[in-house]
């Protein structure tokens, strides 16, 4: 056992900087397209007819993009001569509606230490390896006070990822329920967010608003690690949103 | 062995298949050959079916890769059945064309390996509602006990995009159970854990410390995206092949795109070939890294966890430095690659993957010396060679059990053929044989990767333009967790009429059941982890 106390002093500390400091490791994100002003309609036009999502729009000579139904494909980018302009970063988590909030009210006693639930609601893995990568040496969740629990009644947020497929949608329901009040929900990735690439279809809804009221969205196909950080700081008020996206999505259609 | 001598081997061996199927089935069979996609077919009757197949297993040592089922229009239902070998045997495909009213077909789970097609069988009955006679437990398999009975998927005539009526949840699901000793109990894990895993659900039957059976359900992820993809384009349903498995994306992909190529004829650039592998064999290393992380960590091995998982951070660091993604999204298209790589990249993912490698070498020698981990891994979770080719198993779990069956050997695809590797094979199919194995595996990938890489053909990485036909192929891939089959059929335009994904995840999880149970609780969630399969691959 000495031998691995040895191997861990020698590896010495791998911790981002972040949240004190933004970090900008190579190859800790992939970026993503963000509104872009253009030449021509005509190019804007060939950019919204390469998006498989419809996660662009035109709107006079430049795109907008929708965060939320990006995939990451990257055909607004390559072999292309206008292209859409890229963002690097992370911080892209947006807060979801403010009925959600004012409903949920948190307050200062969750500034320091929370207990986080996860559901996989249909995601693809890389959401839910991204999600376990915030707890390796790199990320270290720990370090800023967010603890993974086993159970749901100790639980303060929940981190949903993927479309919510049909079989899904109650065990996703009832650990809603299970977590006592004030909770807040961080939906990540493109499916939590609009049903991705999967939904809506008769096996998937088109995002885990459909289901239960989510309060912070963190985009990204999948969203990089500290994506999902920033998301959690967000649910906390210890980080600002990146921008306060219309709650589109509202209440469940389904009987209880 | 040059590629020469191995086509010309090819082709006695073909006509040898031939010989041998005329021999044993005179004039029934309507046979034909295909020297160049390595492809002996047979069309059979219904009522030949278990026949041939039997002979297939039993007298030429062949194994059940997939089942393929496809509804014509007006015609009425298609079966094809498709068997593999070795590196010298070629794909065999058992076609059973049925009319429209029919819908009972032979099972074949009572035939010797009759355990591979079972889960096939299930899939298709829930799916299609075609009724296999003699599979002993039919019913609530791919879709849950709320799902309206009656109405079938994957038919012609449902429609994909229809959300599905609001309904009252039915939360029981209550199989039977074989356990009546007095005391005997049946405890659920799942669907959601405590941790950062993906939803199924374990019912294991207990009378105390012993799981005496273990009761998986699975699909709780389903998301039907062999429906989906029915009328879409090659480039959108490509979406789908790399995103329902994004820990596979790359191999899925390329699976999905080899299988576009065959149907159309079309042979990517000799660079683009070389960048496949390259990109194939960096997604395997980073999924043995990942697997070998949830290893150290189902046994509380804290250093050994943060070791492996900074190694798979510095793996998904490097993937997005060399192509532009994590997970290598969008690495892939149709006739190439969509990414090149300049000789600095090169260079710098040749260095970086010795670092890894050199690591990884120095994690399995601290390992190996710590006898609590071993205490853990050791004789648990056991499956034997037998059980393994009963159940058809592939990847790393059929290797540690002494079955060396690869398909980057059987049918080598991008430039395997031309490169020299072996496949590490272990006996003794327990959690430390798998962990060997990934290990081997993940090793043996650096080396290709450098090998590739510095030698890199000059040239485009990808063809000017694919024009798409109508067509249908079966492309295998070595996925990271295993052999992936994608059937697809294409129509004039080039949209998708018919996708079928095999992935290893699905014929795995069949198994998983031999290897947990006869094994305490506390040793579950490592057999769980030495298995390291995907959910969300398995579901689909």
């Amino acid at each position: 056992m000495a031998n691995w106390v040895l191997k861990g002093l020698r590896t010495g500390v791998k911790s981002s900087a972040y949240p004190r400091r933004l970090d900008d490791a190579p190859g800790i994100s992939p970026g993503r397209p963000t509104s872009t002003h253009l030449k021509s309609a005509i190019a804007a036009d060939e950019l919204v007819a390469r998006c498989p999502t419809n996660a662009i729009a035109r709107e006079n000579n430049g795109i907008t993009i929708d965060q939320g139904q990006c995939v990451h494909c990257f055909r607004c980018r390559r072999d292309i001569e206008e292209q859409a302009s890229w963002q690097m970063g992370y911080e892209w988590a947006t807060g979801a509606s403010e009925a959600n909030a004012a409903l949920h009210k948190l307050g200062t006693m969750f500034g320091r230490s929370l207990h986080v639930r996860f559901v996989d609601a249909g995601a693809c893995g890389a959401c839910m390896s991204e999600a376990r990568q915030i707890n390796n040496p790199y990320y270290n969740m720990h370090r800023l006070g967010f603890f993974i629990t086993p159970t749901p009644r100790s639980a303060d947020i929940l981190l949903v990822a993927g479309p919510v497929s049909d079989a899904m949608r109650l065990p996703l329901r009832k650990t809603y329920e299970a977590i006592p009040t004030p909770k807040r929900v961080v939906a990540i990735g493109a499916c939590a967010a609009s049903g991705g690439v999967f939904g809506p279809s008769f096996a998937a809804f088109g995002g885990a608003a459909e289901i239960i009221p989510v309060d912070v969205v963190v985009p990204g196909c999948p969203p990089p690690p500290l994506a999902i950080l920033h998301g959690l700081l967000v649910a906390v008020q210890r980080k600002p949103p990146s921008a306060v996206v219309s709650a589109t999505r509202g209440a469940t259609t389904e009987p209880a | 062995m040059t590629m020469l001598e191995h086509t010309d081997e090819h082709v006695t061996r073909l006509g040898g298949l031939l010989v041998q199927f005329r021999k044993r089935w005179n004039a029934e069979l309507a046979m034909t050959c295909d020297d160049a996609a390595r492809l002996c077919r047979a069309e059979c009757g219904s009522h030949q079916l278990s026949d041939i197949c039997e002979w297939l297993i039993r007298d030429l040592d062949f194994a059940f890769a997939t089942l393929v089922v496809e509804q014509r229009p007006h015609i009425g239902w298609l079966l094809i059945y498709f068997f593999y070998k070795d590196e010298k045997s070629p794909w065999v495909r058992v076609e059973v064309e049925l009319g429209r009213s029919v819908s009972v077909v032979p099972s074949l789970v009572s035939l010797m390996h009759g355990p591979s097609f079972d889960w096939h069988e299930r899939e298709v009955e829930d799916l299609f509602g075609l009724h296999f006679e003699g599979h002993p437990r039919l019913g609530e398999f791919i879709l849950h006990e709320d799902w309206p009975e009656g109405i079938n998927p994957m038919r012609e005539d449902f429609d994909s995009r229809k959300r599905f009526e609001p309904r009252a949840p039915v939360p029981k699901w209550d199989p039977p159970t074989i356990v009546t000793a007095s005391g005997a109990f049946a405890m659920p894990i799942g669907p959601v854990f405590a941790d950062f895993a993906e939803s199924a659900l374990f019912l294991l039957e207990s009378v105390g410390e012993d799981v005496i059976r273990t009761i998986p359900r699975f699909f709780y992820k389903y998301r039907g995206i062999e429906k989906i993809a029915e009328g879409q384009e090659v480039d959108r349903a490509l979406l789908l092949a790399e995103r329902f498995s994004g820990i596979g994306a790359f191999a899925h992909g390329l699976a999905f795109c080899q299988a576009a190529e065959a149907i159309c004829g079309a042979t990517p650039p000799p660079r683009a070939l070389a960048l496949r592998t390259a990109f194939a064999e960096l997604e395997r290393l980073r999924s043995h890294a990942a697997a070998i992380t949830g290893i150290c960590n189902s046994t509380a091995l804290a250093v050994a966890t943060s070791q492996a998982a900074l190694i798979e951070e510095s793996l998904l660091r490097l993937s997005c430095e060399v192509t532009g993604h994590r997970y290598l999204f969008g690495a892939i298209v149709p006739g190439g690659v969509a990414c090149d790589l300049q000789a600095t990249d090169c260079h710098h993912v040749v260095q970086v993957v010795t670092e890894i490698g050199r690591d990884l070498r120095n994690l399995l020698q601290m390992l190996r010396y710590s006898s609590s981990f071993l205490d853990r891994l050791e004789e648990v979770g056991i499956v034997t060679e037998d059980e393994a080719r009963s159940y058809g198993l592939v990847g790393p779990i059929a290797r540690a059990s002494g079955v060396a069956r690869d398909i980057r050997k059987l049918f080598p695809y991008a430039v395997y053929g031309s490169i020299d590797f072996s496949i590490p094979v272990e006996q003794e199919g327990d959690g430390y044989a798998r962990l060997r194995v990934l290990f081997a595996e993940a090793l043996q990938s650096t080396t290709i990767i450098g090998r590739v890489l510095s030698s890199l053909p000059e040239g485009a990485v990808r063809m000017d333009h694919v024009r798409f036909r109508a067509g249908a192929a079966l492309a295998a891939v070595e996925a990271p967790l295993g052999a992936a089959f994608h059937w697809l059929r294409l129509d004039d335009d080039g949209k998708v009429i018919r996708y079928r994904v095999t992935p290893p995840s699905f014929t795995n999880w069949h198994g998983f059941h031999l290897a947990a149970e006869k094994f305490a609780f506390q040793d579950f969630p490592i057999i769980l982890a030495s298995f390291g399969l995907s959910n969300a691959e398995c579901d689909r």
